[in-house]
């Protein structure tokens, strides 16, 4: 079954005629997902010179016309609250955003508007999502990926692609990859995408990739022990890593997510609070494909 | 972006917030008509560096003599403490053994000084909103309270629709055991630093310590303000306020250049793509058995005049004995990172052992041209091949 998207997924792209909606839809497209159009102020009515979609002026106008389901954003970081608030308006029951840089206190007004709302958010600043064969929406590179067995979910671009290149090697394909991105405020955090991973039959088991800063995966290592690791429970393998042990504190390491502010927020510390759940904390980011067959053995 | 104690008062005086009066004085004269305009008879000389626990450090030129922070009672005190501290180093708990140049002091009234609170704004993710923080132990660095005394720390979280209301400040001052007008005055205050927050885009805002006068006024008596860098295209007027001196030279040439960058003490300089492999890619160094140089991610969109920026400031830290470059394609192409490589290296004629791993986007025509390049760079098949090289390289070396 996979999570969040499949076959029936239906994207348009906001921000759809500039440079990065245009390469990535058609990147999206030439991997045999259904892109439906999209929108760009302005220049509503016409269609997009290189993708032969239509165009529209808003959100609203572009779900009523084309049916679309889900939503990726590249509008460029001073404009891509307001183009979140409109999907949510819209009631697009999945919007991504990839955008990065989103001034926080944007994302802060975004957050609450979620709430009660019909829409999930994925992301800012992150790769998107991929269920491997059947659409891909965002920036990973596709032919990375295998159908499979894995979910994966990072906090971390380039460290996503990084567990997908290993678990394909390995042989086990992945079911989705998530990337929640790096941003202190953003919409799905690890424990959202866990929830629909544990409940997934494709799902056999999980890679989950953290950074320094913060306590997201300390509350989703509780929750596994919780949800996963009990008797009655799925009881689905899962990997962890978390970037920045040699991080120095009170340094941001690129992107505002990544600081170690307070004694609980370290990669020690972290990795320590996965492992007593239950998890099998790879200490290579090279080995996050072997620790995973490891895992499957028992 | 972090600012100077006189800016952030400037500013945050500019919204309400109470603050003393005072001057900034670049030399000790100037520090001497400051404290003249002053009504006195106490004024407070103030070390001006963008780090904490001034008052409890010494400079580096007179180990065993007062901090930088100094309470003075005539106009020639005042005039003598700038002398002392203007040209010198500081050194705090926070500025690490090398200390701090003060180029500037900030000349203040002085105060009555009834208790001492702490007050912090900050943008909360396990929230993701906008939380006061208030607490009793003023004066301490807020993060060994929260470890040791987590009780002593009083938080409210505000909602972005309704915004501040008067409930946020009264449950904080009660819990401090403020009484009669010491409230009022603490609710005009929150409400006015609250407004300053939102307006300015900033992601913390300290005051440490927040005073309560004699009079039952609260003023602020140190204030740290750090602007969100994703926001400040929207502030034109706060790039003003930067302090370059204030900066790592290579983390300054870094920004403005636009790439990601922290310098470390290791010796091996890295250049990856995502902050999160960036990392990793530096842990992994570390597992190997030598050290990284620094943290750099040099983004999605490299191409071979970043690159080339990127290089140069890896090469100008003297420790950095090899390259590592670790690239996995997804927006970046890994040919225009291999061209990048390629026009570096000669430009700069790189002596320095290169490794390079490329994956991802148009993997095979990166790899091909380092190959055509007739340059001496060594290729990497994964993550561990290519840390496993630049380890025996620095080691070999």
């Amino acid at each position: 079954m996979a999570v969040l998207i499949d076959k029936n997924t239906r994207v348009m792209t906001q921000g759809f005629t500039g440079a990065q909606g245009t390469f990535h839809a058609s990147q999206g497209i030439a991997y045999g997902s259904t892109y439906v159009g999209g929108t760009t102020p302005g220049k509503g009515g016409t269609m997009h010179p290189e993708l032969n979609l239509p165009v529209f002026d808003t959100v609203a106008e572009c779900v009523a016309k084309t049916q679309a389901n889900a939503s990726v954003i590249y509008v460029p970081a001073p404009f891509a609250a307001d183009a979140i608030l409109e999907a949510i308006d819209a009631e697009l029951p999945l919007i991504i955003c990839i955008t990065e840089g989103i001034p926080v206190l944007d994302m802060v007004r975004v957050k609450r508007a979620l709430s009660g709302s019909k829409s999930i958010l994925v992301g800012p600043n992150c790769p998107g999502v991929i269920t491997p064969d059947a659409c891909k929406i965002g920036i990973m590179p596709g032919h990375i990926h295998k159908r499979g067995s894995v979910g994966v979910v990072s906090r971390s671009g380039t460290l996503t692609y990084e567990a997908v290149a290993q678990t394909t090697a390995a042989g086990l394909g992945q079911s989705t990859c998530v990337g929640i991105g790096g941003d202190p405020v953003k919409g799905m955090d690890f424990i959202d995408v866990l929830e629909l991973f544990l409940k997934d039959d494709e799902t056999k088991s999980i890679v989950m990739i953290g950074e320094i800063g913060g306590q997201s995966e300390i509350n989703a290592a509780e929750y596994l022990r919780r949800e996963n690791f009990a008797p009655g429970k799925p009881n689905k393998p899962v990997v962890g890593f978390i970037a920045g042990a040699t991080a120095p504190p009170g340094r941001r390491m690129g992107h505002a997510g990544a600081v170690i502010s307070g004694g609980k927020d370290t990669a020690a510390a972290k990795m320590e609070a996965m492992a007593a759940a239950g998890i099998h904390v790879a200490d290579s980011p090279a080995a996050l494909g072997s620790t995973m067959v490891r895992a499957l053995k028992g | 972006m972090n600012i100077h104690e006189y800016q952030a008062k400037e500013l945050l005086r500019r919204y309400g917030v109470a603050v003393l009066d005072g001057h900034v004085a670049w030399t000790p004269e100037e520090a001497a008509k400051a404290a003249e305009s002053l009504p006195g008879p106490v004024y407070v000389v103030k070390s001006q560096i963008h780090a904490g626990g001034r008052g409890a450090g010494h400079f580096a030129e007179d180990p065993t003599g007062k901090g930088g922070v100094r309470v003075v009672k005539s106009i020639a005190d005042a005039k003598a403490a700038a002398e002392a501290m203007l040209g010198k180093t500081l050194v705090t708990k926070q500025t690490g053994e090398a200390g701090k140049l003060v180029s500037r002091v900030y000349v203040e009234d002085g105060c009555d000084i009834k208790r001492e609170l702490y007050l912090g704004l900050l943008v909360d993710r396990d929230t993701s909103r906008v939380t006061i923080m208030a607490s009793t132990e003023g004066g301490m660095e807020i993060e060994e309270v929260a470890e040791h005394h987590p009780e002593k720390i009083l938080k409210v979280a505000v909602d972005p629709a309704s915004g501040i209301s008067g409930f946020h400040s009264r449950k904080l001052a009660f819990g401090l055991g403020l009484t009669g007008k010491q409230v009022a005055s603490f609710t005009k205050f929150v409400t006015a630093l609250y407004g300053a927050f939102l307006e300015l885009d900033c992601m913390i805002v300290e005051i440490n310590p927040l005073v309560v006068t004699g009079a039952g006024d609260i003023v602020a008596l140190d204030a740290k303000v750090s602007f969100d860098d994703s926001a400040l295209y929207r502030h034109k007027d706060l790039e003003a306020l930067r302090d370059d001196s204030e900066m790592d030279p290579k983390e300054l040439d870094a920004v403005k250049n636009d790439l990601n960058y922290v310098a470390l003490d290791g010796e091996i300089g890295c250049m990856v793509n995502g902050a999160g492999l960036a990392m990793a890619t530096m842990d992994i160094i570390k597992l190997y058995g030598s050290s990284p140089a620094n943290f750099l991610d040099v983004g999605g969109t490299a191409n071979a005049a970043r690159v080339t920026e990127a290089f140069r400031i890896i090469t100008s830290d003297a420790n950095v004995k090899a390259i590592l470059v670790n690239i996995f394609g997804g927006i970046a192409k890994c040919d225009m990172i291999a061209e990048g490589i390629v026009v570096a290296s000669k430009s700069l004629s790189l002596k320095v052992p290169l490794v390079v791993r490329l994956e991802g986007t148009n993997v095979e025509l990166g790899k091909k041209i380092l190959a055509e390049s007739g340059l001496a760079i060594i290729p990497a098949d994964n993550l561990a091949d290519a840390a496993q090289k630049v380890v025996a390289a620095v080691k070999g070396a």
